[in-house]
């Protein structure tokens, strides 16, 4: 059973999130001793993964230092990076495996707890067969981490159903890339971004999701770049672009097509490229020719004239950029958007040179790396695709089993909590991922995991989502084992290990071996370090797409990173795809693809007006897991607020602070009103990094993608009630209601 | 840092507050951030602004210290407070015109950006202009801000204090000094005239 043992706040007060202030050993005491080593190693939050440096001294990290000889960041940080070291010694750390009990939660041995673990998933999977077992991955691990998951999920457990949560973050990109290029990876090193004479920034708030690349959007205009934003909020990018698109929620599509449109109409296109280099030309030019600029204004409330306006200035450009992020991937045509930008980028011949092309901005740390070697439903190591038989024999002879024995592909994140729900998934083994938070329709979420026979979860902090949980097994942070992680850009780079897990808490590669030692598959699982793990992924990305072979810890260390594609020890990587004019698909041509329009999963109506979009801010990574425990970030953004401009504001007689109730379909939050103008008068927007009642996700709608199975985070409709005073989770926080003002981005 | 100079640029700050965070980790200030950090007016724009002491020649500060606490090193920047002396008035907090000096009453002493002299001393940028991932802050050779579309200056005209500072404010091309009192752009010599009472 994994309904939760005891009330919620008990678990809360006990586990956290406690915000912690200051580093391990006090601002004024041990702390300031100095440090003993300094870790050349990177960010834990975000795709970016700025190179860092930990200050560390016994087996404590106690702060950072710059690492200025990054070449991606030169030293620059997000508050994010700055604080990231307070997790090591945080009190709500756990050091000790735990077992639930009728009281809650209490301390247990590794042997009882994995041997419990192990005999739950052998007793589920006798009683109700293999795949009644699902597993659960996450792309901020290390690339060995998730590399291992694949494995063990398809030889130890032997089931068919394994996904992670980049299924939330990149999978709309990475579908769309594979379409048209016939590989998932930004095609493009940062550095083109300073060559580029015009760069479209599509649905991404750089400035707060992926802050360094705002240096690098800067240096684009100091140099005479030009930027185009697309968003429905003005994010602090916009100030300084040369034109901003206020795209309504969900129409991102439209204004794509339009900029084709426009591009075709105007004979703007790069016709020998398109002739030379690509296929499928003809229909996608059919496909927007009836999307002409004052058909795009009424869809997306983005004016004719700008339309026209950023359609002569991306194509006119010598070498543009597209980027893009969340904003266009979160919906239930994520791939399409995508898939719209590529083809704006194939018409005008930008792609395979210097400053020109498309590039997805990554949203986790490892996100890419995350999603290359084995813990997608659908994929084998080196983004090898799980159906194609060449790969299963090659993956197969790697791991010393017979093809017949990998599973075929399973069901995606959402679809496996669906099929808990529905009954047909009995176990789950959730690994640094928090669904409770981070899936849409929380309250389904929570049904779902009240009626899981098994739960078992390995996290290094308790979440919301380990609440429900049988067993909690302490894993490891970022920093506590060695490994590779992927940037957006496709560099691949070192983790270094800089402590050991603290307590008894172990590194979670130890704890998977373990348990498929236990479940009689040790000998597939024999590895001593994550170095001989690294060396097996090496082997098994060989000749795949996502080809790892070439790329050692020494190399990486030695060239600050080495881009992928790198098949050879001595081949240099590979920064830039395509500059042979090649694509990776077998044709050796760029694909353009047709887009077709399609409404949201959750249209607007009467009943429900307004359009609810949400995101992160700044000061926050994910489900808040890790930077709700550091004070310092907290303090910045402590609760979600709903952003709503002051003539729809006016409407509902709410000024800035006042409690209004936001109700959706599914469910509904109260929550402070950020009053402002930086937002479209039609749409609100919530963060979703918080928990329980101020849980944005409470609202979202389980619409996918068809395609990349992505949930519809960005496009959902609510309405509005301004509420009597403070809810009950506000109340309780403090005794009184917090006060929203100073620190609110 | 020789050759190195600190640029303020707020038209590039995008509101993270990086730099209040990293300032906080000082070995000499442990746990206080010394960063202004203003959300201009929210309400309007995402419009932020960080920046530090700028470190004038003639320091407001130092001038109307009781207790001669405040100094100036011979390398320009202007220190926190001596201990010894600062007797916690907070004179220096209402004359600065930049309004950058900050009282800690836990340490009675009045505590500011003295430019990460434990950083800038070895060889180090400061921390926040390290950090800073959108060159709201920059420490840098002067020839680097060349580059960038605005141009720096350091003079700023608060009614008829003229006042040269050590870092530089990036401004429009166009700008000779940042003047915020509406008296700079009057006509009339005599305005203070005026203002007396009959």
């Amino acid at each position: 059973m994994a309904k939760v043992p005891v009330s919620p706040e008990s678990l809360l007060d006990r586990f956290g999130p406690h915000p912690a202030y200051t580093p391990p050993g006090g601002w004024q005491d041990e702390s300031r001793n100095p440090a003993e080593r300094l870790v050349k190693t990177h960010c834990c939050f975000c795709g970016q993964q700025c190179g860092i440096q930990l200050k560390v001294r016994g087996n404590q990290v106690i702060g950072f230092e710059p690492w200025e000889e990054f070449p991606f960041n030169h030293g620059m940080l997000c508050p994010k990076g700055v604080k990231r070291y307070m997790q090591g010694g945080h009190p709500d750390r756990l050091l000790d495996p735990l077992l639930r009990t009728a009281s809650g939660f209490r301390t247990a041995t590794w042997d009882e707890s994995l041997d419990f673990t192990a005999r739950r998933l052998r007793e589920t999977q006798a009683k109700y067969g293999k795949d009644s077992v699902a597993i659960y991955g996450g792309a901020s691990l290390i690339s060995e981490k998730s590399y291992l998951l694949g494995k063990f999920a398809r030889v130890a457990l032997g089931t068919r159903h394994i996904d992670y949560n980049g299924r939330l973050c990149m999978v709309s990109a990475g579908t769309a890339y594979k379409l048209a290029f016939g590989v998932d990876r930004s095609p493009l090193p940062w550095a083109d971004i300073l060559k580029a004479q015009v760069v479209l920034v599509a649905g991404a708030n750089v400035a707060e999701c992926a802050p360094i690349t705002t240096d690098y959007l800067w240096r684009c205009r100091d140099a005479g770049g030009k930027l185009i934003i697309v968003d429905p909020r003005m994010t602090p990018i916009c100030r300084n672009a040369d034109m901003y698109l206020p795209v309504r929620p969900g129409t991102d599509l439209a204004l794509y097509m339009g900029l084709l449109h426009v591009i075709l109409r105007d004979n703007l296109e790069r016709r020998d490229f398109i002739a030379q280099r690509t296929t499928g030309f003809e229909q996608v030019a059919e496909s927007v020719r009836d999307w002409d600029p004052r058909t795009v204004a009424e869809k997306t409330g983005v004016p004719p004239e700008s339309i026209e306006r950023a359609a002569h200035l991306f194509a006119k450009a010598d070498r543009a950029i597209a980027l893009h992020a969340r904003g266009v991937e979160h919906q239930s045509k994520g791939v399409e958007n995508c898939l719209a930008l590529i083809n704006l980028c194939l018409a005008t011949g930008n792609i395979g040179r210097e400053g020109a092309g498309c590039a997805m901005i990554t949203g986790q740390g490892n996100g890419q790396g995350g999603r290359e070697h084995g813990q997608k439903c659908d994929q084998l190591p080196g983004q090898r695709s799980i159906k194609d038989p060449e790969a299963r024999a090659h993956t197969a002879k790697v791991w010393g089993i017979s093809p017949e024995e990998i599973p075929q592909a399973g069901y995606s994140a959402v679809e496996i909590m669906e099929a808990i729900h529905r009954g047909e998934i009995k176990a789950l083994l959730s690994c640094c991922f928090n669904p409770l938070v981070s899936l849409p329709d929380a309250k389904f979420t929570q049904e779902a995991l009240e009626k899981l026979e098994f739960f078992g979860v390995v996290d290094f902090f308790m979440s919301e989502t380990a609440h429900h949980a049988d067993v909690v097994l302490a894993g490891s942070l970022q920093e506590e084992e060695e490994g590779i992680g992927c940037t957006n850009e496709g560099r691949v780079i070192h983790i270094q290990k800089a402590v050991d897990p603290p307590g008894n808490a172990k590194g979670d590669s130890w704890i998977y071996c373990e348990l498929a030692r236990r479940l009689e598959k040790g000998q597939y699982f024999p590895y001593t370090s994550t170095r001989e793990i690294y060396d097996e992924l090496r082997e098994a990305s060989r000749g795949g797409h996502a080809d790892y072979y070439g790329i050692t810890y020494e190399k990486i260390d030695k060239n600050m990173g080495i881009f992928w594609p790198c098949p050879t020890l001595d081949h240099p990587g590979t920064p830039r795809l395509f500059e042979d004019g090649r694509s990776f698909h077998p044709d050796g041509k760029h694909h353009f693809v047709v887009t077709e329009w399609r409404e949201s999963g959750d249209p607007v109506s009467a009943e429900f007006p307004i359009y609810l979009t949400t995101g992160r801010v700044v000061s926050q990574y994910l489900s808040g897991t890790q930077t709700r425990r550091i004070g310092g970030l907290l303090d910045l953004y402590p609760n979600p607020l709903l952003e709503i401009h002051p003539r729809l504001a006016e409407q509902y007689q709410l000024k800035d602070g006042d409690w209004v109730t936001v109700t959706s379909r599914r469910n509904e939050v109260t929550l402070q009103a950020m009053v402002v103008k930086t937002i479209r008068p039609d749409t609100v927007f919530i963060p979703y990094h918080w928990a329980g009642k101020r849980s944005a996700n409470r609202l979202t709608h389980r619409t996918l993608d068809p395609r990349s199975k992505i949930p519809e985070f960005k496009v959902s409709a609510c309405q509005l009630r301004k509420a009597d005073g403070p809810p009950d989770w506000a109340l309780s926080l403090s005794g009184k209601a917090p006060q929203p003002g100073k620190g609110r981005a | 840092m020789h050759g190195y100079e600190f640029y303020v640029d707020p038209s590039r700050c995008i509101g993270c507050q990086s730099c209040v965070e990293a300032c906080a980790e000082c070995e000499t200030h442990r746990g206080k951030s010394m960063i202004n950090f203003d959300f201009i007016d929210r309400r309007g724009t995402t419009a932020t602004a960080a920046y530090v002491c700028w470190h004038c020649d003639e320091p407001t500060c130092a001038m109307v210290c009781p207790a001669d606490a405040i100094k100036k090193g011979d390398d320009g920047i202007v220190q926190s407070s001596l201990k010894p002396r600062c007797i916690g008035c907070s004179n220096c907090v209402l004359a600065c015109p930049f309004g950058i000096p900050k009282i800690f009453p836990e340490y009675e002493q009045m505590m500011k950006c003295d430019m990460c002299y434990d950083r800038t001393s070895i060889g180090k940028k400061p921390m926040c202009a390290t950090v800073c991932p959108s060159q709201a802050l920059s420490y840098v050779r002067p020839e680097e801000v060349t580059k960038r579309r605005e141009k720096p200056t350091n003079v700023f005209q608060f009614g008829k204090q003229k006042i040269i500072t050590r870092v530089y404010m990036m401004v429009p091309a166009e700008t000779e000094a940042v003047s915020l009192d509406v008296l700079d752009y009057m006509w009339e010599e005599s305005y203070v005239v005026f203002a007396q009472p009959q």
